[in-house]
């Protein structure tokens, strides 16, 4: 054809300077500008029911196409309790002198999952809803936020497991069970926190998610899911630099917490000192910092 | 180009012109990963990690120009269709007007946020379409008690359950066209202020293609502004009164739609310059293969054309999906 590379093409634009003008005129917005933080919450609120749905909306399709369906959410979990009772309870016979072992080992294990999960799914959150992301215009700070709140419900499943279990072993049902109530919550907000943190990380570099199960492991770990930290440290072997750092570690704290609140022979003597205030700071820290880190980069997520 | 539009039928009722989107030499650039010199190696990958902005060339990251310098106004009450070669970054086009893709260069400037006709993305498969009716329409940023009163609307408007109960059954039992139909039904329940469409309208049977058109006229009358992307002439003929035709990331002619389609018509080839035969059933007028080699026919004469067919350019193919690595 002649008129291939035909140029220029015959529109007169303005010059740069009248658009400009013109779109102020008019009040015009730059799209895609990145909010300022007060209206990012404030859309992020206005989102609160997509959050919620989006959720219960994975949670409910991730066992959709099993004949059990949702009866899966209580057994999965009552599977993984009784595979550690299995390992560590009556092939290695390993109590390390913990009195009720089983209820400490599969209250650990639900309460590491929780938050391994939903740093799991946190580093897949943008670079895994590209589609969304490129497709609809919403608070991105939405996604690693619901996702953690589908790792909650979850939690909340295996939490009715766990009572079972906790029942199961004898554990007495008592007042300070109520105490896991605020110790979820502080454990959310640190979850969510941290998500949000890797989800702009794993935006950047997808590469991220391959690293983060290593990583995961490793703080698995030494977060005193299998072992009491209490009993290492009281030994006094240890430097007292890694006795804090152990003793502080966010996920040590948070598990411990829930011990305290359902087992009664954890009693607060095993809790490491300013345990409570450690977790908020935890949960303040992260959940702050991490939604100012998110929202940073938020004009530029999805950009592939 | 503002004095291109007050005459055109269609929106008397706006004698004062209210400038909605506002491009102002817009240029959009993806870089590609892992294409290039040294693709695929170890080295290659590192380097790129490292050494991010400082040696994007030398690590293999390739970059894709897909729009180039374009400029226009939309006004209040204009429907305006984007037309276009494949690759020619139409798409892309509207998803930077939607405020989705950063912008290499330039401004757009829009009245309140534009929304893309694109509710796919948040559906599940696994899920019945009644639950998706209402993750969609919160998706899009609709209150959840607009979502309750319009989902009858919705489920009426898609036709899913003229055969049946479907609406109660997983989207993954759906036919192709009866998944296409819900999600137009839920993305046009939404009162948007701007909105882009991408292709929607060629979904669904003849019937619900129908009705889909006449949701477009309604949502034009709330809307400010609809752009419309379509490779069907006759449904940009039927929708639009202003057409945008970008070629090569360029924007080649904006007029009244049907100066614009004439000559658009002579480029692709598919139809004599004379504009009153019927547009073809068939939805995509491909570019002819005459159009598409050309460039490289005048690429050894012109300089302008050298640079147009320069490894930065879009090949002529595939660059409505430019994220996925280029062969080289």
């Amino acid at each position: 054809m002649s008129q291939v590379l035909h140029t220029p093409p015959p529109t007169q634009a303005p010059a740069g300077d009248d658009l400009a003008a013109l779109a102020a005129r008019h009040g015009l917005s730059v799209s895609g500008a990145r909010p300022s933080l007060p209206e990012y919450v404030r859309q992020l609120w206005a989102r609160r029911h997509f959050i919620s749905a989006f959720a219960t909306a994975k949670l409910t399709a991730q066992y959709s196409q099993a004949k059990l369906g949702q009866i899966w959410q209580v057994m999965n979990p009552l599977l993984n309790a009784a595979v550690y009772y299995f390992i560590f309870g009556v092939l290695l016979n390993t109590k390390h002198n913990v009195p009720d072992y089983v209820p400490f080992l599969v209250t650990g294990v639900f309460i590491w999952t929780f938050t391994q999960s939903s740093i799991m799914a946190g580093t897949r959150a943008i670079s895994g809803n590209l589609g969304l992301v490129r497709a609809l215009h919403f608070p991105r700070a939405a996604l690693p936020i619901s996702f953690a709140l589908q790792q909650l419900q979850q939690l909340l499943f295996s939490m009715a497991a766990l009572i079972v279990i906790l029942l199961a072993f004898g554990v007495p049902v008592a007042v300070s069970w109520v105490l896991a109530i605020p110790a979820l919550v502080l454990q959310f907000t640190f979850n969510a926190g941290v998500s949000m943190i890797v989800a702009r990380m794993g935006a950047k570099t997808p590469d991220i998610a391959q690293l983060m199960p290593f990583v995961l492991r490793t703080w698995m770990y030494v977060s005193g899911v299998m072992w009491s930290i209490d009993k290492i440290t009281s030994h006094d072997k240890l430097p007292h630099l890694v006795t804090i750092l152990l003793e502080l570690n966010p996920a040590a704290v948070y598990i411990d917490l829930m011990r305290f609140a359902l087992i009664d022979s954890f009693h607060a003597a095993s809790l490491p000192p300013h345990v409570w205030a450690a977790a908020t700071g935890w949960a303040l820290l992260a959940g702050i910092g991490g939604f100012i880190y998110f929202w940073k980069a938020e004009e530029t997520y999805g950009r592939g | 180009m503002a004095e291109q539009t007050p005459g055109n039928p269609g929106h008397p009722e706006h004698s004062e012109q209210v400038p909605t989107v506002v491009a102002d030499s817009v240029d959009i650039v993806y870089r590609v990963n892992g294409t290039g010199a040294g693709r695929g190696t170890a080295t290659a990958a590192l380097n790129r990690i490292l050494r991010r902005k400082q040696a994007e060339k030398a690590a293999g990251v390739r970059k894709v120009h897909a729009v180039r310098k374009v400029s226009f106004v939309a006004y209040k009450g204009e429907a305006i269709g984007l037309i276009g070669t494949n690759g020619s970054g139409k798409s892309t086009l509207l998803k930077a007007v939607a405020g989705l893709l950063p912008v290499e260069n330039g401004h757009i400037y829009t009245d309140g946020q534009p929304s893309l006709l694109g509710v796919n993305a948040a559906m599940m498969n696994d899920l019945t379409g009644e639950r998706n009716v209402f993750l969609g329409g919160l998706a899009m940023g609709m209150p959840r008690e607009q979502v309750k009163e319009r989902y009858q609307d919705i489920v009426d408007f898609s036709g899913i359950n003229e055969k049946g109960d479907f609406i109660t059954l997983p989207m993954r039992t759906y036919s192709s066209g009866m998944a296409a139909r819900l999600r137009f039904s839920i993305a046009a329940a939404k009162d948007h202020d701007v909105l882009l469409i991408d292709e929607a309208l060629a979904t669904g049977d003849r019937s619900f293609q129908k009705r889909s058109e006449a949701r477009i006229r309604e949502l034009r009358q709330h809307a400010g502004t609809v752009f419309l992307v379509s490779h069907n002439n006759k449904s940009i003929r039927d929708t639009c009164e202003r057409v945008l035709w970008l070629e090569r990331g360029e924007l080649r002619m904006d007029g009244p739609t049907e100066e614009v389609m004439k000559e658009y018509e002579a480029f692709t080839g598919d139809k004599k310059p004379a504009p009153k035969k019927p547009a073809p059933k068939s939805a995509a007028p491909k570019p002819d293969a005459k159009a598409a080699g050309s460039p490289e026919a005048k690429a050894a004469g012109s300089p302008e054309a050298k640079a147009a067919a320069n490894p930065e350019t879009p090949a002529a193919g595939n660059p409505e999906t430019p994220k996925v690595p280029l062969p080289s």
